[in-house]
């Protein structure tokens, strides 16, 4: 069954886009991330033009975190004190995105910097996933577990002045280094339909030194300020949310989240991540091979 | 739906015939005259749209109601609405592939689509074949910012290239019918990408090279309904279409944990 696609101007298969909103949802609650930097490329992968995409694919990350926030909400796992400095970061982030986004989409690279983008941030956090989960399998297996790491903060993080209090996180640091994290984040949003959770995440720990159990929830809750800012400033600006698309991957997506949230409950954390870094490897590499392989379309248009 | 094509293309021909051979004024000059039609005037682009086949038919009149002995053919143009692009060519920068090259072409057609009885190029010269832009090497693009005529060609072909993949852009010699010397037709695909807006559909009669008549028809390609309603509502209303799609991504994600926090 075929529908048409009012913004993106073309016709897709309805399963198709259930399928694959389902499928990044079973992966975004299994793991624990939004799933945009699968649903982008897989999206451009399926002939949607990447504008239309890169919108698009903000919404799914919306609908797929809210239940999860709301989760970790009721069991105190949302440090809203950094979350609000994050979110912050994340609106200036977003709109400093819908500028560069304009640009270079004038300069006709905005292609090729969605593809680089892609391969570094995922390339280099997939490879220090995939480094630390199968160090912690190995070491499950041989019976000595990891010592674990010491929480504080990066050196460079307590240089900087002016400290706050955030007590759901146990820190005693500057806003600011939040704040620049929330900053680039809301860049990736806006450049590459990610809710940048996958960077969040591992920052959060070992770059602001937060606790473990407000670490999830309270990326959640960024992530989802942070996707609603993205949706509405393509609204605004690129007008190229196409809202039938993001049903469609809403739909798949939402039930996919729930169902890989229950699946996560049953697997080994350190096994899930191994799963995952393995996951964001593999989207690295065939963004790899669209770079340095004979693009099939040689020739794009832009409208005037 | 091709049935229903097939009945209203006998239809009117009947209607048009009659009325063409009952009225004496047809054969005031010795020219012959064309009365073209087409399977719809207006296409409805709607949620269901996959795309449709334009069926474009008609008569060739000759003033003497006898076509003549030489061999005569039949081309017909369906042309989208034009706007100015931006063509830009990849090539390999340091290992990766990138957007070098460019030209703008001020009136490249969204759709530009030719069905011939013969291949063009056995019916008509390069030149009139430009001034009618009849074929996908005739298009006038209107080039502006390039540097020599081989790289406009090059982008032109390429431009040709990629919206023939897309079936945005196609060249059919030998797919019309032509019965008798007298009833015409062919049959042309509006992919699901078409841009919307108003389309001619031209036919032009040609005789030893020369293009003795023509004859043009409007179509109009439109969204309807509520897919009429969200492009729009998404070009003019971006602030209440965004808090909708921010509404909407909040109300399932919350819809589905609810629902599997009761199972």
């Amino acid at each position: 069954m075929d529908l048409y696609l009012p913004v993106a101007n073309m016709s897709v298969n309805v399963f198709m886009m259930l399928a694959l909103g389902g499928m990044v949802g079973v992966l975004s609650g299994m793991f624990g991330v939004g799933g945009g930097f699968l649903t982008t490329p897989l999206l451009i992968f399926f002939g949607i033009p990447p504008t239309v995409a890169v919108a698009s694919a903000a919404s799914q990350v919306t609908g797929a975190s809210v239940s999860g926030m709301f989760a970790h909400w009721q069991r105190g796992g949302v440090d809203t004190r950094m979350g609000a400095v994050l979110i912050a970061g994340g609106v200036f982030g977003s709109l400093f995105g819908a500028v560069l986004f304009e640009w270079l989409q004038s300069l006709g690279q905005i292609d090729t910097v969605i593809a680089l983008l892609y391969l570094i941030l995922l390339g280099s956090i997939g490879a220090m996933m995939l480094r630390e989960s199968l160090r912690t399998v190995l070491a499950v297996k041989r019976g000595t577990p990891l010592q674990a790491r010491k929480r504080r903060h990066h050196p460079l993080v307590s240089m900087l002045p002016m400290r706050w209090r955030f007590y759901q996180s146990g820190l005693y640091m500057s806003p600011i280094a939040p704040f620049a994290l929330g900053f680039l984040t809301g860049i990736m949003t806006m450049l590459l339909g990610v809710g940048g959770g996958f960077i969040m995440v591992p920052a959060m720990l070992y770059i602001l030194g937060m606790g473990a159990q407000v670490v999830v929830g309270t990326s959640l809750f960024q992530i989802l300020f942070t996707t609603i800012t993205a949706t509405m400033v393509h609204s605004l600006t690129t007008k190229a949310v196409d809202i039938v698309l993001a049903l469609l991957l809403l739909i798949g997506g939402v039930i996919g989240a729930q169902v890989g949230a229950r699946l996560a409950m049953r697997a080994n954390p350190a096994k899930l991540r191994l799963g995952l870094a393995i996951v964001v490897l593999l989207v690295a590499l065939r963004m790899a091979i669209g770079l340095a392989w004979r693009p099939d379309e040689i020739y794009t248009i832009q409208w005037l | 739906m091709g049935g229903a094509n097939i009945r209203r293309f006998g239809l009117c021909l009947a209607v048009g015939l009659t009325l063409l051979l009952t009225s004496p004024g047809a054969g005031a000059t010795n020219d012959p005259v064309l009365v073209p039609d087409v399977s719809s005037r207006t296409i409805d682009i709607k949620y269901s749209f996959t795309g449709v086949e334009l069926l474009l038919f008609g008569a060739i009149i000759y003033p003497d109601g006898r076509a003549p002995n030489e061999q005569t053919d039949i081309v017909v143009v369906i042309k989208g609405p034009t706007r100015p692009i931006r063509l830009r060519e990849k090539q390999r920068v340091a290992g990766v592939w990138v957007n070098a090259d460019s030209v703008r072409f001020g009136s490249a057609p969204g759709y530009y689509a030719v069905a011939s009885s013969r291949p063009i190029s056995d019916m008509l010269d390069e030149r009139t074949a430009a001034i009618y832009e009849i074929g996908l090497n005739s298009l006038s693009l209107s080039p502006a910012e390039f540097e020599d005529n081989a790289q406009l060609r090059r982008f032109a072909n390429g431009l040709v290239d990629l919206k023939q993949r897309q079936s945005l852009y196609l060249e059919s010699g030998g797919s019309v019918e032509i019965t008798r010397g007298a009833l015409y037709r062919a049959r042309l695909m509006i992919p699901a990408q078409v841009p919307v807006g108003r389309y001619t559909a031209e036919t032009f009669l040609i005789s030893n090279g020369n293009i003795i008549a023509v004859a043009s028809r409007d179509i109009d390609i439109r969204k309807t309904g509520i897919d009429r309603f969200l492009a729009l509502a998404a070009e003019n209303y971006g602030l209440f279409y965004g808090l909708a799609a921010v509404a909407l991504s909040l109300g399932l994600g919350w819809l589905a944990g609810w629902m599997f926090r009761k199972f």
